[in-house]
C-alpha cells in the first residue's frame, strides 16, 4: 500500500488542478455568456443560446473527444491536458451560463424598476442590486456543476492524463489486491466533492439574510 | 410660473390595445396632482412613462426644459442612451405599489444608495442625509434593520424616504397604499401629506379619495386612456360634470360626503 | 487549416453502426432507469419511513454515489467485481449495473421529494374515506407521486442517455464507441465525431420534446 500512496496523491493533485482551472475559467466565461443570454443584442443572444443548448445536449465524453481528436484536423496542435481542460471548460461555461441566466431571471422585475427609478446605470443596477440577490440563488446549482467537473475530470484519464482515476488504474495493474484501492480512490473523490458541497452550504448561509 | 413637468399628446399601445390616447398634462412646481380612474384607465402606465420605465409611441414628456427618454434627431424621435436616461431618472423620485426595497441592504443603505452612486456624495454625507429623511418618516429606530423585518407600512415609508432623499424635482407615487393593510395606510398618507405641505411637486395615482381631496391641488380623472375631467378636488370630486366620472365616484360615496 | 480531405461518404457507409449504437444507448438508459427506479423507490420509502439504521444507510448510499465518478463505478463493476468472485457480468451488464446503482442514488432523492410533496389534503381525504395505509399508498400516494415527479424522471432519463457514452470505455458498442471505431479505422475524425454529436443532439432533444408532450398529458396541475 505504501508505494501506491504517492502515486495516488499525485493523481489527486492533477485532479484538483484540473478542477480548479476549469471551475474558475468556466465560471468567468459562464458569467459573461449568461449575461449575454439576458442582455445581448439579438445576434449575440442567438449565438449564446445555440452554444449553450448544443453543449448541454452533448455527453461530456463526446465533447472531450471532439476537442481532442477533431481540433488537430484543423491544424491546431495542443497537448492532451490542454485539450481536456478546454473541453471541460467549454462544458462548464455552458452550464454556468444557464445558471447565471436563471438566477438573474428569477429576481422580480420590480427590483430592476426600483433600481432604475433611483437613477442607477445598467452596470450599477447589476452590481449593486440584481447580482447580490441573484448570486445566492445560483449557489446550489453552481456547486452541482463544480462537483460534476471534478467527476468529469476522471474522464480525462481516457486521454492518458494521469489523474486520480488513471493513477488508481496504474496501481491496481501491479497489485494483487485491487479492492482497497478502489475504495480509497472512491473515498478521495467523495472527500473532495463533499467538501465542495459543504463550502457551498456555508456560502448559502452567508447570503441567508435574503428572506425573499 | 412655467410648468415643471409637461406631458404632451402622449400615445401608447400594447399591440392592438390603445392604452394612452393623447394625454396632455402640465404640472406646476409645488403642485400635487392626483390621477384617479378605474383600473385599465392608463394612469399607472402614464406614470411609468414619465419615468421612462415604459416606452411610448407618440408625444413627449419634459422635465424642466429637458425631454425625458427621447430626443428629436432631424425630426425623428430617438430613444436616448440608457446612461442619459438614468441621469434623468435621478431627478424623478418614484414610489411603487410593492415598495421594492432592496432586500439585501439595510434601511440606511437603501436610502443612501442613490446618494452615493448616482449623486456621487461621500458615504458620510450620504448617510447623514439618509438618516435625516429616515427620521422624518418616523423610522429612526429601524435604521439598521432589513426590509423583511419591517411591516408593509414601514417599508413603504422607507421607500418614500429613498425617493425623496435625492431631492427630485417631481415625486411619482404609484398606488402606494393599495398593497397595505388598512391600519397601515394612515402612516404612509401622513408622510405624503407632510411632503406635500413642504412644497414637493407630486404626481399621485391613488384610490384614497379622502387623501386626494385633502392634499391634491388638482385631480385628473382618466378613463379608457384619455383625460375626461380635471380640476380642483372641490369641483371634480363633489360636482362631477361628466357621467363617466359620476359613475366612477359612486363607489366612494361614503368617503366623499 | 491543414490538408484534411473530407470524405462524408465513407462515414455514411458506417451509418448502421451509429444507428444501432444509438439504439443500444437508449436501451441501456431505459434499462438503468427502470432498475434505478426500483432502487429509488425502495430508497425513498426506506429513508422516509424506515428505522434509523436504514435511513442512515440510504443517506450514505446516496451521498457517496453522487460524489463519485461514474467511470470509477463502471471500472469497479467490470474489473473489480470479478476479483471478489462476481464474474457473471459481461461488459454490457457491468455497465448496466454501474449506471443503475448510479441512477438509483439520484432517483432516491427524486422519489423522496415526490412523496413529500404530495399535498397533505389528498392523504387526509384518503384516510377520511377509510382506506387502509397500503391502499392509500397504492391508490393515491404512488399515482400522485408519479405525476409530480414526471418532469424529474424525464430529465433523469435524458441524463442517463448522455451517460451511456461512458459505456464506450468498456467497449460497449454504443454511439460514442461507433465514432471511436470510425476514427480509428478510417481517420475520418471530424466526420465521425460530427455524426455522433449530431445524433446525440437530435436524440436528446427529440426525446425531451416527446417527454414534454407526455408530461403535459399526465403531470399534476396544482
Amino acid at each position: 500500500m505504501s508505494f501506491a500512496l504517492p502515486q495516488l496523491l499525485r493523481g489527486l493533485g492533477v485532479t484538483l488542478e484540473i478542477g480548479a482551472i476549469v471551475v474558475t475559467a468556466g465560471s468567468l466565461a459562464g458569467f459573461v455568456v449568461g449575461l449575454s443570454l439576458l442582455y445581448g443584442g439579438f445576434a449575440v443572444r442567438l449565438a449564446a443560446r445555440l452554444y449553450v443548448d448544443t453543449i448541454r445536449g452533448l455527453p461530456v465524453l463526446v465533447l472531450i473527444f471532439v476537442i481532442y481528436f477533431a481540433l488537430p484536423a484543423f491544424g491546431l496542435r495542443f497537448s492532451a491536458f490542454q485539450a481536456g481542460i478546454t473541453a471541460l471548460s467549454i462544458f462548464a461555461t455552458a452550464h454556468i451560463a444557464e445558471i447565471v441566466r436563471g438566477g438573474i431571471d428569477s429576481i422580480p422585475r420590480a427590483q430592476m424598476d426600483a433600481a432604475k427609478a433611483v437613477g442607477l446605470t445598467f452596470w450599477q443596477r447589476l452590481h449593486l442590486v440584481i447580482l447580490p440577490q441573484a448570486v445566492r440563488r445560483m449557489v446550489p446549482s453552481w456547486v452541482n456543476v463544480a462537483v460534476e467537473i471534478v467527476k468529469g475530470s476522471a474522464l480525462l484519464s481516457l486521454l492518458g492524463i494521469i489523474d486520480l482515476l488513471l493513477a488508481m488504474q496504474n496501481v491496481v495493474g501491479v497489485t494483487f489486491s485491487p479492492l482497497p484501492f478502489y475504495g480509497l480512490t472512491a473515498f478521495l473523490y467523495f472527500a473532495v466533492n463533499f467538501t465542495i458541497s459543504r463550502i457551498g452550504g456555508l456560502m448559502e448561509r452567508r447570503f441567508a439574510y435574503l428572506k425573499y | 410660473m412655467a410648468p415643471i413637468l409637461k406631458i404632451s399628446d402622449l400615445h401608447k399601445h400594447f399591440g392592438p390595445l390603445e392604452v394612452l390616447r393623447g394625454i396632455s398634462l402640465d404640472v406646476d412646481p409645488g403642485q400635487v396632482v392626483a390621477l384617479v380612474g378605474a383600473s385599465g384607465s392608463g394612469k399607472t402606465t402614464l406614470l411609468r412613462c414619465v419615468n421612462a420605465l415604459e416606452d411610448y409611441h407618440k408625444g413627449s414628456i419634459s422635465l424642466g426644459d429637458e425631454q425625458i427618454g427621447y430626443q428629436d434627431l432631424n425630426g425623428r424621435r430617438v430613444r436616448l442612451p440608457e446612461s442619459r436616461v438614468a441621469r434623468q431618472r435621478a431627478e424623478l423620485g418614484m414610489v411603487f405599489q410593492s415598495y421594492n426595497l432592496f432586500p439585501h441592504m439595510t434601511v440606511l443603505d437603501n436610502v443612501a444608495l442613490g446618494l452615493v452612486y448616482v449623486q456621487k456624495k461621500s458615504r458620510a454625507e450620504a448617510e447623514r442625509i439618509a438618516l435625516s429623511w429616515i427620521e422624518r418618516v418616523g423610522l429612526a429606530d429601524k435604521v439598521k434593520s432589513y426590509p423583511f423585518q419591517l411591516s408593509g407600512g414601514q417599508q413603504q415609508r422607507v421607500a418614500i424616504a429613498r425617493a425623496v432623499a435625492m431631492q427630485p424635482k417631481v415625486m411619482l407615487f404609484d398606488e402606494v397604499t393599495s398593497a397595505l393593510d388598512p391600519e397601515l395606510i394612515g402612516e404612509v398618507l401622513a408622510v405624503m401629506q407632510n411632503l406635500a405641505r413642504s412644497g414637493q411637486t407630486m404626481l399621485v395615482v391613488s384610490h384614497e379619495m379622502m387623501f386626494v381631496r385633502e392634499v391634491a391641488h388638482r385631480v385628473v380623472f382618466m378613463d379608457g386612456g384619455v383625460i375626461v375631467e380635471q380640476g380642483p378636488p372641490e369641483e371634480v370630486l363633489v360636482r362631477p360634470r361628466t357621467e363617466r366620472l359620476q359613475t366612477f365616484l359612486t363607489r366612494f360615496r361614503g368617503v366623499l360626503r | 487549416m491543414g490538408a484534411y480531405h473530407f470524405n462524408w461518404f465513407l462515414a455514411w457507409q458506417s451509418f448502421p453502426r451509429f444507428y444501432w449504437g444509438l439504439a443500444l444507448g437508449l436501451e441501456l438508459a431505459a434499462l438503468s432507469l427502470l432498475i434505478g427506479s426500483v432502487i429509488g423507490m425502495a430508497g425513498a420509502f426506506g429513508r422516509s419511513f424506515g428505522p434509523t439504521w436504514l435511513r442512515l444507510a440510504v443517506m450514505s448510499y446516496v451521498e457517496f454515489i453522487r460524489n463519485v465518478p461514474l467511470l470509477l463505478l463502471i471500472y469497479f463493476a467490470f474489473y473489480g467485481l470479478p476479483k471478489i468472485g462476481i464474474t457473471m457480468f459481461d461488459n454490457v451488464w457491468s455497465f448496466v449495473v454501474a449506471l443503475s446503482v448510479y441512477s438509483g442514488a439520484y432517483l432516491t432523492e427524486v422519489f423522496r421529494a415526490g412523496v413529500n410533496s404530495v399535498p397533505v389534503g389528498y392523504t387526509e381525504a384518503a384516510k377520511a374515506v377509510g382506506l387502509m395505509p397500503w391502499q392509500r399508498v397504492r391508490l393515491i400516494i404512488l399515482p400522485v407521486t408519479f405525476r409530480i415527479i414526471l418532469p424529474s424522471l424525464s430529465n433523469t432519463f435524458i441524463s442517463l442517455f448522455k451517460d451511456t457514452a461512458l459505456a464506450s470505455a468498456v467497449a460497449v458498442p454504443e454511439l460514442t464507441y461507433a465514432a471511436e471505431w470510425l476514427n480509428v479505422n478510417t481517420f475520418r475524425t471530424i466526420e465521425a465525431w460530427t455524426f455522433a454529436a449530431v445524433m446525440y443532439l437530435f436524440a436528446g432533444y427529440g426525446i425531451a420534446f416527446i417527454l414534454r408532450r407526455i408530461e403535459r398529458r399526465y403531470a399534476v396541475i396544482r
